[in-house]
């Protein structure tokens, strides 16, 4: 595997965990429970909608084949996306909701600080834009952690649930293929086993501040968006983005 | 003959489409102004926050307002150096502050901003120093909401980034 078709797998990896979770939380547009929160996470769409276009172009460039951002995010199947399992699983309640945004952010958080030594300008660049961004997303996402787990009986159940459900999807955010193997040598992004320290650190003190126990799953951890291979959710979403540029590919606004 | 500063002059003219009264330049999005040729234009422009919807419109309106001066220009984005709240000029701040939006209230190299214990934000309107937060996240992007103690309005806060 060459240097770009590492860095362009990591790209889509990156755009692609902005784009569908920008997805997720665009359909909570006129629907949240308070319109601050309705606000806040359409914020947070769009941030990760942004970071999604800067690497889904970047990536076409890397890949040099002449596709654009718009080629990658409408006219790639799911097979072909390589988003985390964790950032297609439903909205659900706001309890799931968040808490598949606290388990991602503080990831991202750690991944970008990661990328701020990176090799390529491109990801230096993109770090340190998009840190300015997460840090928020992530303060948002404690702070609602907290204020739901350490809250009244139903919103620590509802939390409890939502963790219980999610937490078999965190696994994976740490997996490294070939292609991280050349993305280490080369520098360009950072071993991504051993951010698992820092996320644990940080989730288990949030977590603990929201009273809220992380669940025993016995040691199994669902596996596969490195290989393409999704839970059904992914194509609904892909169904809903695609369908205009898919009907229409030559439709312009 | 034309120089930079004149460029930026007519700038001055091209306003965030989401805070009409910050221009580009207060608002410190406008990176370089490099002349290819006396007439032939590279205006560098970087984005307040990587989903910024108001990009295109800025890019089209820098093109249209020195096109119509006789430059043949070319509008780029750059996101490195990452924009700061920092870079907004005082006069753009003073133009906030009027607006009824609170201008950013620090440097951002304090980073008690994150975590919530940074300094007071006045109120816009009655200038109160008693305020508190509301949401972190506000109308756009570049905003917080927040509401004063004092004359209970709530305002737009242009937080640090």
């Amino acid at each position: 595997m060459t240097k770009d078709e590492a860095l362009f797998e990591f790209l889509i990896r990156l755009g692609d965990n902005g784009l569908v979770l920008a997805q997720r939380l665009g359909e909570w547009c006129g629907h949240a429970h308070q319109l601050e929160s309705d606000i806040a996470l359409t914020n947070v769409a769009l941030d990760n909608l942004g970071q999604a276009r800067m690497a889904l172009s970047e990536a076409g460039k890397v890949e040099g084949k002449g596709r654009t951002e718009d080629d990658l995010a409408f006219h790639r199947t799911e097979m072909e996306y390589r988003n985390n399992l964790l950032l297609e699983q439903e909205n659900g309640d706001f309890a799931q909701t968040i808490t598949r945004q606290f388990l991602f952010d503080v990831f991202q958080y750690e991944l970008l600080m990661g990328l701020k030594s990176s090799s390529s300008e491109f990801l230096q660049s993109f770090a340190v834009k998009s840190l300015k961004e997460v840090s928020y997303h992530r303060s948002l996402s404690s702070d609602w952690m907290v204020r739901l787990g350490d809250g009244t009986d139903l919103s620590h159940e509802k939390m409890q649930d939502a963790l219980n459900l999610l937490w078999q999807y965190t696994g994976e955010l740490f997996e490294k293929t070939e292609a991280d193997k050349v993305l280490i040598e080369a520098g360009l992004a950072p071993d991504l086993e051993k951010l698992k320290g820092n996320w644990e650190n940080i989730v288990e003190e949030v977590l603990k501040k929201a009273t809220l126990e992380i669940p025993d799953t016995k040691g199994f951890m669902a596996t596969g968006s490195r290989r393409g291979e999704h839970t059904e959710f992914l194509g609904y979403i892909l169904a809903e983005m695609q369908y205009l540029p898919r009907t229409m590919p030559e439709a312009k606004w | 003959m034309t120089e930079e500063a004149d460029i930026y002059e007519l700038l001055e003219e091209v306003k965030d489409p989401e805070i009409p009264v910050l221009s580009v330049v207060d608002l410190g999005i406008i990176r370089k102004v490099e002349f290819i040729t006396p007439s032939k234009l590279k205006v560098t422009i970087t984005p307040t926050y990587s989903g910024c919807p108001a990009m295109d419109t800025i890019e089209r309106e820098i093109t249209e307002i020195l096109a119509g001066k006789g430059f043949d220009v070319n509008v780029v984005t750059s996101i490195s150096e990452a924009w700061t709240t920092d870079w907004i000029s005082e006069k753009g701040r003073k133009n906030l502050e009027e607006y009824g939006i609170a201008p950013p209230a620090e440097a951002t190299t304090d980073k008690s901003f994150i975590t919530g214990s940074s300094k007071s934000v006045r109120c816009p309107r009655c200038k109160s120093e008693q305020t508190s937060l509301i949401s972190q996240f506000g109308s756009t992007a570049c905003k917080a909401l927040y509401k004063c103690d004092s004359c209970h309005e709530t305002f737009d806060y242009f937080k640090c980034i």
